[in-house]
């Protein structure tokens, strides 16, 4: 078996959940090379779409940004950025929105505004962007992280993206068109929501961790699925093809 | 003819940007107006209401050199890079000076230009709920839907003073092609109440009436033209420029320091005397690195009876 990275690893397990012809919204960095990973492999036909309003991209380069002109090359559309939040968000259009942030808590909110207060922050972010509108409109959220006690928090400092507020009940009086948050990735595991509660649930350990490992590095009691699951291994050709994706280790040095 | 509306960045800039304007520098990412940044730093424009989707480093630059008072955006980061320092700087230790922030989503503030074009008095929009920005922000509020009685989140119409907005090329008046990513220029353009478009090229208005579904932004909404080679750069213009990159990553560095940052801004844009200098000054082999491949789109019909 071929040796990869805990980044590599997060990459290809974050791949497994597109579905070929789904639409996805794509950050840069590792959601990007998810995307694109998923598009080699098993989802030749998703839609990669861009907060820029570049639509089907097919990017020959690594992006930096979302607004890279390399997604404009070859795409299947471009619209303006009132029109890709309209008509493609709003406008239910989007399966996946894959998120990220400086805090995430246990009902899957995510926090991507400021740590300490807002009006006297301690460390200021740039804020949501498009994340909260992704977070309330897509049909699954899916969060891609480091494992750390830093990251993963009771309750955010502030709440930029709303996975399932406080429970699923005070989500649902929201009445949020969106799905709501569907799965979040480790370097150490994957992790789902309870139906009735919310409530993150340790879905999956990756290969060589225990239980024990992820319960470490997340500062409340995890709950654990009554049939908790194996992370298969990465494939060889799953690992090759990330690889040539970015050959100098761009995202994934 | 009329084309009083040709003059130079620096004729613009003094005649449509005021003390205490609103402004609106458009541009997601692609053909953000850098030289008319730089002009407004130049000509010392000061208390400006600086309003973009992301700040990039554009305000980042107006806000190190004392220009803005407030700052009306949605996402405050460099783009693949981390953090506005000089951003930071201003809100987290009021230096230079102190700046106030009126934050939004993505989809908030787009909709606020889209209201503000439109002369809508509100608009309604699915997000915001269950954040914690609507009790930071008064100005997204809820409003009860008349048909479902269910309770929506809206934000009001956005009306800059001023928008300046780049594009590839644009006749004398005004009339603008834009291709590529086309971000909030058109919505930006209708919304403000004068509007500077600045191009890469100047070409004759039957080069523009040859392609008309590519014209976002009509003359009769402009009031300057100004003919400004590079005026991007270090953001891109699509199919003339590409995106410095590296320049991203170096800003990071720069701004480490409010002086660092002031030693930049004293030579690159204070040391020019305007777009055409600051190219000058920028050496060719990086100016030959961001020229990009040929990629031309099929030709279309556009033939009557």
């Amino acid at each position: 078996m071929m040796d990869y990275t805990a980044n590599e690893l997060m990459v290809i397990v974050a791949a497994r959940e597109l579905r070929d012809g789904e639409s996805v919204l794509v950050g840069v960095g590792i959601p990007n090379l998810a995307a694109n990973l998923a598009m080699k492999l098993q989802a030749p036909g998703l839609n990669m779409v861009y907060e820029s309003g570049a639509v089907g991209s097919n990017p020959t380069r690594m992006p930096l940004s979302i607004g890279d002109p390399c997604l404009v090359t070859g795409a299947k559309s471009i619209c303006s950025m009132y029109e890709q939040f309209a008509y493609y968000l709003q406008g239910g259009r989007i399966d996946v929105g894959f998120l990220g942030g400086a805090q995430i808590d246990k009902y899957g909110n995510i926090n991507s505004t400021v740590i300490g207060s807002y009006k006297t922050p301690k460390v200021r972010l740039p804020g949501s962007g498009g994340a909260c509108d992704i977070a309330s409109n897509v049909k699954k959220i899916i969060v891609i992280t480091p494992h750390e006690k830093r990251r993963f928090v009771e309750k955010v400092d502030f709440l930029t993206s709303p996975g399932y507020v406080d429970g699923k009940q005070k989500w649902q009086e929201l009445k949020l068109q969106g799905g709501g948050p569907y799965a979040v990735i480790t370097n150490l595991c994957t992790m789902r929501f309870d139906d009735v509660t919310g409530e993150m649930t340790l879905a999956s350990v990756h290969p060589g961790v225990t239980v024990e490992q992820v319960q470490e590095n997340t500062p409340w009691k995890l709950k654990v699925a009554e049939k908790l699951e194996q992370t298969p291994p990465p494939t060889e050709k799953e690992i090759a093809t990330l690889r040539a994706l970015d050959p100098d280790k761009t995202y994934l040095g | 003819m009329d084309s009083a509306k040709l003059m130079t960045m620096k004729e613009a800039v003094s005649k449509f940007v005021r003390d205490g304007d609103t402004v609106y520098l458009a541009g997601f990412t692609h053909m953000i107006p850098f030289a008319a940044g730089h002009e407004i730093i130049r000509q010392k424009r000061k208390e400006l209401t600086l309003c973009r989707a992301t700040p990039d480093i554009i305000y980042d630059q107006m806000i190190a050199a004392g220009c803005g008072k407030k700052l009306v955006f949605s996402y405050a980061g460099n783009p693949g890079v981390g953090s506005l320092r000089c951003f930071r700087r201003a809100l987290e230790k009021s230096q230079p000076k102190t700046i106030e922030i009126e934050e939004y989503t993505h989809f908030g503030l787009s909709g606020r230009l889209f209201a503000g074009a439109t002369k809508m008095p509100f608009l309604p929009m699915r997000t915001n709920l269950g954040s914690d920005l609507p009790p930071q922000n008064p100005n997204i509020k809820t409003v009860k839907d008349p048909y479902t009685g269910i309770e929506v989140s809206v934000v009001p119409p956005l009306r800059p003073d001023l928008a300046v907005v780049h594009v590839q090329r644009a006749d004398r008046n005004g009339n603008a092609h834009i291709w590529g990513i086309i971000g909030e220029q058109k919505d930006a353009a209708f919304a403000s109440k004068r509007v500077i478009v600045s191009a890469e090229e100047i070409v004759d208005e039957s080069v523009i009436r040859s392609d008309p579904n590519r014209t976002l932004i009509p003359d009769f909404v402009v009031h300057a033209v100004v003919h400004e080679p590079w005026c991007a750069h270090p953001s891109y213009t699509q199919g003339y420029y590409d995106r410095d990159n590296e320049f991203y990553m170096q800003w990071d560095e720069i701004t480490k320091e409010h002086e660092s940052t002031m030693k930049w801004i004293d030579e690159w844009v204070n040391g020019v005397e305007d777009r055409a200098e600051y190219m000058k000054k920028m050496p060719q082999e990086k100016v030959k690195k961001l020229l990009p491949k040929a990629c031309m789109s099929a030709p279309v019909n556009y033939g009557s009876v």
